[in-house]
């Protein structure tokens, strides 16, 4: 039985690696250079170059491009091994994701836990076929670290809500098609007052404005509300208990930013500091830094390896601890540090804004795009305090 | 391999901890320094012997328990909690190991025999600066008549005041090739300077002069010195970073319970952001430290050849957190904290240890910059 499930496992990854071989296009499987090289999809969504479109719409008949949902949400059906296979065998390729999408990050885990069997049906299957582009709209002006304090409303009028407020930091809120909101519902009551909401972003009355920061882009946009018509049947999970389905899904948040760090190659660092400075007698010519790369290197090294442990005690049935809020601290925290030593690495040329050599100032503005990361789903201190009370049960008093 | 431990890995730390509980809590280190820094006590070493704490890394064709050092990790992980003094370290992690890596069949059979039934203690003795050096050896074994004669001086060996046995580390005449060699503590042409440091632990200096060495008692062949140097080091800075996890947890643990019990101000402690997310940093990083020495113990069983790497990993990592939480624990702990009534100095004390032992958090992060060409 057990050798029939193997034999299954094995013939399923050469068929995967076979058909990859044959599907993913050459230029899909560089490292990305370009943030434009991935497909986000939706209504507004362009497609790079042909060889991107291809790609996309091969994984698409595939029905991988979510394979471990079900087939009737249309995924792929594949089970958790056959998925970790598909990965395992995309990144010994190099495939990049045919598709990048919060739906598929974030609301979808959502949706599965918390919607009706109908909304399932009705929005998922539009996600895998990456016809929506979706966007969070938690945040406001004055429920940042504070989420729950959150005031746009949503007002029941019978057969319809009227959403009214604005949301801030809505990632992309300018290319999105529809958006998955927190709104209150009860102002008698803080976090038992809060319901999530599906609206679609072509509704009359919902606008956006970017924000631009300090790396002079704008993938953040203000999102305004203004007395907006949003159907009943878009309420997700139970009134006035938005708040359960919020923090499953900063979890799920938590743990996206968290991994920021892997797409950087782990010998990144190292190799581009002995490219630029060179060595003297086998050792990078500049100590001090060499000292810090190496230290930064270790806890890169060691973080992996505490994500793998906090993993196989998870698969053995126990959680030690570990928790998305260290993870997400800690994730950011190597990524911010790498890109401090990366500006040192290059020297003059690392802080050029404009120039084409620079291709428009890349490292210096994504140098300022990390310093957001220890801000963005939750900050350092949030996240601080968390492990200080839920795991260490340090006293509020 | 899953980074976890097995179920027998954990009935094996849950009965050190029962052990180490009653027989030698925190208290005891107390007691021995009181007693003119006294090294260990003889009776608990031979309780541990019964244990079967010196057959756990000895192969079966030798009788002994076969059970690894994943298994010897939890034993000094637990001694690390409560600051154990113990000849554990010299005589098994060290030179256990060493003598594991020989070739020297009836050597070693005859040694395995005599560590696992608790009658002897073997210290290895290798530096010669003040600083961690696996390749300076000035020592020199000499060739005279049928055997060897053996001069030199070696800095701070472990145990070296109580044990039966040194290894010694030294260079063969045409100064090319490590030799090791066992000599008999009482052997003549040996003295000794013994020295007690900040841990209340005793460290020796040993000078060698025309020490006349059996040519049966060669612990390395022709070649092999350096090899079986560098990996017993790699094993043992594995064991090392155990005992410090052990270590590290148990300020860290004996601190949070101190800031919910401590008020001022009119309320505990604990509650001062301050001391709240120091707090949660320290635990981040204890939280890698389980990472590292678990995932460089598999790798001494398995065999892995990445174990230079881990090790300094490991090494380096709990060198650093061992710093940050002692120094953060006497802090938290206030005035109380600078007293020697309060057991939480002993912690800082053995940091500034055991941190130079075999190379400090400077030398391995310089280690695997090397390892990874730059």
């Amino acid at each position: 039985m057990e050798t029939q499930v193997n034999v299954d496992l094995t013939s399923f990854r050469m068929e995967a690696r076979k058909w990859l071989e044959d599907n993913c296009p050459l230029s899909m499987r560089e490292k990305l250079t370009d943030p434009k090289q991935l497909f986000w999809g939706g209504r507004k969504g362009e497609f790079y170059n042909k060889d991107q479109k291809d790609w996309f719409e091969r994984m698409l008949k595939k029905k991988w491009i979510v394979p471990y949902w079900e087939t009737k949400y249309g995924g792929g059906g594949l089970t958790p091994t056959q998925n970790n296979i598909l990965n395992q065998e995309m990144t010994r390729l190099g495939c990049r994701k045919p598709h990048i999408n919060f739906g598929i990050t974030m609301l979808g885990p959502a949706m599965l836990k918390f919607a009706s069997e109908e909304q399932k049906l009705h929005y998922l299957p539009q996600i895998t076929k990456g016809k929506i582009r979706w966007v969070q709209g938690y945040s406001e002006p004055n429920a940042g670290s504070d989420l729950a304090n959150l005031q746009t409303k949503a007002e029941d009028k019978g057969d319809h809500f009227l959403v009214t407020g604005s949301k801030v930091w809505t990632s992309f809120g300018d290319k999105g098609d529809w958006i998955f909101c927190l709104v209150r519902t009860d102002f008698s009551s803080k976090h038992n007052g809060v319901s999530f909401l599906l609206i679609d972003m072509a509704s009359e009355g919902v606008s956006t404005r970017p924000i631009k920061l300090i790396s002079g882009n704008s993938p953040f946009t203000e999102t305004f509300f203004d007395s907006v018509k949003v159907p009943k049947e878009n309420l997700v999970g139970t009134l006035n208990e938005g708040w359960t389905i919020a923090k499953y899904l900063l979890t799920h948040e938590r743990q996206m930013i968290g991994g920021i760090g892997d797409t950087d190659k782990k010998e990144y660092l190292r190799d581009e500091a002995i490219k630029v400075l060179g060595k003297n007698n086998d050792i990078l010519s500049d100590t001090i830094l060499r000292a810090k790369i190496a230290e930064l290197e270790m806890n890169q090294e060691i973080f992996d390896l505490t994500i793998q442990r906090t993993m196989d005690e998870h698969k053995a049935g126990n959680n030690s601890g570990a928790a998305s809020s260290f993870f997400k601290y800690y994730g950011t925290e190597l990524s911010i540090q790498s890109e401090e030593l990366r500006l040192s690495v290059n020297g003059f040329n690392a802080s050029e804004w404009t120039s084409e050599e620079s291709n428009n100032g890349a490292q210096a503005r994504h140098f300022c795009r990390t310093k957001g990361y220890s801000i963005e789903g939750g900050t350092h201190e949030v996240q601080l305090n968390i492990i200080a009370k839920r795991i260490l049960g340090l006293p509020s008093k | 391999m899953a980074l976890i431990i097995n179920e027998e890995q954990q009935m094996l730390k849950t009965s050190t901890k029962e052990f180490l509980d009653l027989k030698s809590p925190l208290s005891s280190l107390r007691v021995l320094r009181d007693h003119s820094y006294k090294t260990h006590d003889k009776d608990l070493w031979m309780e541990m012997v019964e244990m079967g704490w010196t057959a756990l890394t000895i192969p079966e064709e030798y009788n002994g328990l076969n059970f690894g050092y994943v298994g010897l990790g939890q034993v000094l992980e637990e001694m690390g909690r409560k600051l154990t003094l113990s000849p554990i370290i010299s005589t098994v992690l060290m030179s256990s190991t060493l003598i594991s890596l020989s070739k020297n069949e009836i050597l070693k059979t005859k040694l395995f025999q005599e560590i696992m039934n608790g009658s002897k203690l073997v210290s290895t003795a290798h530096e010669e600066g003040i600083q961690h050096n696996p390749n300076t050896i000035n020592s020199l074994l000499s060739k005279q008549g049928e055997g060897y004669v053996l001069n030199g001086k070696k800095n701070f060996v472990i145990d070296g005041s109580i044990s039966d046995y040194l290894i010694v580390s030294s260079k063969d005449e045409s100064g090319s090739n490590t030799m090791l060699v066992l000599v008999d503590s009482k052997s003549d042409g040996i003295t000794y300077n013994n020295k007690v440091h900040m841990d209340s632990r005793t460290y020796s200096d040993v000078s060698f002069r025309n020490v006349k060495v059996d040519k049966l008692n060669l612990l390395s062949e022709e070649n092999d010195g350096d090899s079986i140097l560098e990996k017993t080091f790699d094993i043992a800075r594995v064991g090392l970073a155990a005992e410090m996890l052990g270590s590290v947890q148990e300020a860290f643990e004996m601190t949070m319970s101190y800031l919910k019990e401590r008020e001022q101000f009119g309320v505990k402690i604990g509650s001062f952001q301050a001391l709240q997310h120091r707090s949660a940093l320290m635990f981040g990083e204890i939280e890698l430290c389980k990472s590292i020495v678990l995932k460089a113990l598999q790798a001494i069983d398995s065999n892995d050849s990445n174990l230079p790497k881990l090790a300094s990993l490991a090494k380096a990592k709990l060198g650093m957190t061992f710093k940050l939480v002692s120094n953060e624990a006497v802090q938290m702990h206030g005035g109380i904290g600078v007293t020697d009534d309060a057991d939480i100095g002993f912690f800082l004390k053995r940091a500034r240890v055991i941190q130079r032992i075999l190379g400090d958090s400077n030398y391995h992060l310089d280690r695997l910059a090397k390892i990874n060409n730059y």
